[in-house]
């Protein structure tokens, strides 16, 4: 592929993860934030997303597997996860969180798990596409080509 | 120089203000790393120097209002703006706001409160607190101009208050010393300056307001 043709794919990859609501405006931001001088912002960010999340997710799979569950610890788990994943822009996470707070509220053990699953199927979507989308980018650099600016039309 | 103070360059007579904006310190308070990192490229981007810390209890010992050794180093610390999250494990964004407004070292450092739950009776009971502005997160770029400008905007103004009251005493000093000019120059002198130092009084008015 060349480098037009790989440029080409990026914008259309990273055009269709806003499409499908996996990223939202905020996603923009971050890019706004990256430039010459700091050309990795967004994957640092995005990296030190993945840590936290890894570590969210497990504190909440053994906070939920407890035999009497503490919800005085996994809200504040699922605020968290809320919060970063709204700070990047992973929209159906946070949507999920939003959602998994609510049962969290009603103390209600076994949506909650429920929830918990689909916070973690919605994590692992977006990490995997986010992964995708930085080895797009990298191939690009490492042809000598520069990353496109992302144009929304709609 | 004093806590909080912004580096202060010669104001000329004129009452101009120089092109060079100076560059704020900014403390940003915040308990998740990916926000932190976000928050500091924000600040960064917007010509800020920034300390970022992860608690609120850090946020005390940085600023030495920890009852810790740490006061003795500080008198040469500046801070000019403190951003941060509300909701954090421990001492909260809100109780934060409360000790850096009972100290006298930082309560005239502008507060800016950021939080995730756009909740009216939080958003109330930080204003009150003297909070400078409440952010909903997740944070804009926009958001962190508008708060620079704003912070920068406040420092000068008591820039051109500090001047003018020195500009004032000043004139005040000269009047006393040539009282023995004519009555119709003294006259034609005053009639000009009444206006200026009206409109002076009403903006320093104006300016001691705002700053509480």
């Amino acid at each position: 592929m060349d480098l037009v043709q790989m440029q080409k794919s990026l914008q259309d990859y990273t055009k269709s993860l806003f499409l499908e609501g996996i990223l939202d405006s905020q996603f923009l931001q971050l890019q706004q934030l990256q430039d010459e001088s700091n050309p990795d912002f967004v994957s640092q960010v995005v990296t030190l997303f993945f840590q936290d999340s890894d570590r969210i997710l497990n504190d909440l799979s053994l906070s939920l597997d407890q035999q009497v569950v503490d919800f005085k610890k996994v809200d504040p788990h699922v605020h968290q996860l809320k919060g970063s994943s709204s700070s990047i822009g992973a929209q159906r996470v946070k949507n999920a969180c939003v959602v998994f707070r609510s049962f969290c509220e009603q103390q209600n053990v076994e949506a909650c798990h429920r929830c918990l699953q689909q916070v973690k199927q919605e994590y692992y979507l977006v990490k995997n596409r986010l992964e995708t989308l930085f080895k797009l980018e990298q191939q690009i650099v490492a042809s000598g080509g520069m990353i496109p600016a992302v144009e929304l039309g709609f | 120089m004093a806590v909080g103070e912004v580096m202060r360059m010669e104001i000329p007579a004129g009452g101009e203000l120089p092109v060079t904006t100076p560059e704020l310190h900014v403390l940003a308070v915040d308990d998740s790393i990916v926000d932190r990192k976000v928050i500091e490229r924000l600040l960064r981007i917007s010509s800020c120097k920034v300390t970022t810390v992860e608690s609120g209890t850090r946020a005390l010992q940085y600023l030495g209002l920890d009852g810790g050794k740490g006061a003795s180093n500080l008198k040469d610390l500046k801070v000019n703006l403190i951003v941060t999250d509300y909701s954090m494990p421990g001492l909260t964004g809100y109780d934060l706001l409360k000790k850096i407004k009972e100290s006298s070292a930082f309560r005239e450092v502008p507060v800016v409160i950021m939080s995730s739950e756009n909740i009216l009776p939080r958003i109330e009971e930080c204003l009150k607190e003297g909070a400078e502005e409440f952010l909903l997160k997740p944070v804009k770029l926009a958001d962190v101009k508008r708060i620079k400008q704003l912070i920068l905007r406040n420092e000068a103004e008591e820039c051109k208050t500090l001047s003018h009251s020195n500009k004032r005493k000043l004139q005040e000093d000269c009047d006393t010393s040539s009282s023995s000019s004519s009555s119709s120059s003294s006259h034609d002198d005053s009639s000009v300056k009444d206006t200026p130092s009206s409109k002076r009084m009403k903006s320093e008015s104006e300016n001691l307001s705002s700053l509480f």
